[in-house]
């Protein structure tokens, strides 16, 4: 099976998932050993989802954690769940 | 079979539910992360984000009996945070109109990804630079919002395929769909800026996948 770019790049998210089944995986492995275009949108593509799981990019406010449980226990305190 | 930590939550669930309101602290200590940055990636406005993270806790305390169990505890705090983040969206929306178009699900959209040649791996010290974590964030709130939405519990709060399907009420397929082609806006949407931002070649993250 030989794979063009653009047939490729519809398989970038199920390649990071590890989701495609050996015969795909096989022919998207051997395109992007020999295309540094797909091997550039592969790379770009896990290295933004890297940063995007990372805590530094969605930090919590200071003292959201106290006001949430101070906000809690005063609704806790007069009402049944 | 459940693990100790289901267990465990399933045990706090009844005692709270029999009158012990107090260990409802205990009961969602370990999401109140989840909870915000889901409302907060949805919003991006942190003070909304604080606000409605208050509102899902004290909606699922108000409504902790009709919580059957079949669903894990997260998945349907998941859903009540979801809903409360769609409710703000649309009373921000009543002012401003989407940045970018909302393709059809089966439509011609453009989900091709930039076309580059020569990455540069970013340092992941990169995200101690302001600029850098507010492109990203900047990012997702322009992804049309069914996709933003299955970008956030997949990539950011790393729910599986099933969570993220039930949290959304939608089918795994639709999920995988959805999430490729919001991923594939986010790479056109921020390649252009990162490879600005990224000097240094080779090094952590070739390490770590390799």
């Amino acid at each position: 099976m030989n794979l063009e770019c653009k047939h490729v790049w519809e398989h970038i998210s199920g390649y990071l998932d590890k989701q495609l089944d050996a015969e795909l995986l096989a022919a998207v492995e051997r395109h992007l050993e020999s295309c540094e275009v797909c091997s550039a949108v592969l790379d770009s593509t896990r290295n933004i989802l890297v940063l995007t799981a990372d805590d530094r990019t969605y930090e919590l406010p200071l003292g959201y954690s106290e006001r949430l449980h101070g906000r809690l226990a005063a609704v806790i305190g007069r009402r049944e769940p | 079979m459940k693990t100790a930590a289901a267990t465990n939550e399933a045990a706090l669930i009844a005692r709270v539910l029999a009158g012990e309101n107090e260990l409802f602290h205990e009961l969602i200590r370990p999401y109140e992360r989840l909870v915000y940055v889901t409302i907060f990636a949805i919003l991006k406005n942190e003070a909304e984000a604080e606000d409605g993270a208050q509102e899902t806790m004290i909606s699922t305390f108000r409504n902790l009996k009709s919580f059957r169990g079949e669903a894990k505890f997260s998945t349907w705090l998941v859903t009540i945070a979801m809903n409360e983040a769609r409710k703000r969206l649309r009373k921000a929306k009543a002012a401003a109109e989407d940045s970018l178009d909302d393709p059809a699900e089966e439509g011609e959209g453009d989900f091709t990804p930039a076309v580059l040649t020569d990455w540069r791996e970013i340092p992941l010290e990169a995200l101690e630079r302001k600029e850098l974590k507010e492109k990203l964030q900047e990012a997702v709130k322009l992804l049309p919002e069914k996709y933003r939405e299955v970008f956030v519990l997949r990539d950011i709060e790393e729910l599986n395929q099933e969570e993220t399907a039930a949290a959304l009420g939608i089918n795994v397929t639709l999920v995988k769909v959805r999430l490729h082609r919001a991923r594939m806006m986010l790479q056109k949407l921020l390649v252009p800026y990162l490879k600005n931002q990224a000097p240094a070649r080779g090094g952590f993250f070739r390490r770590w996948f390799q």
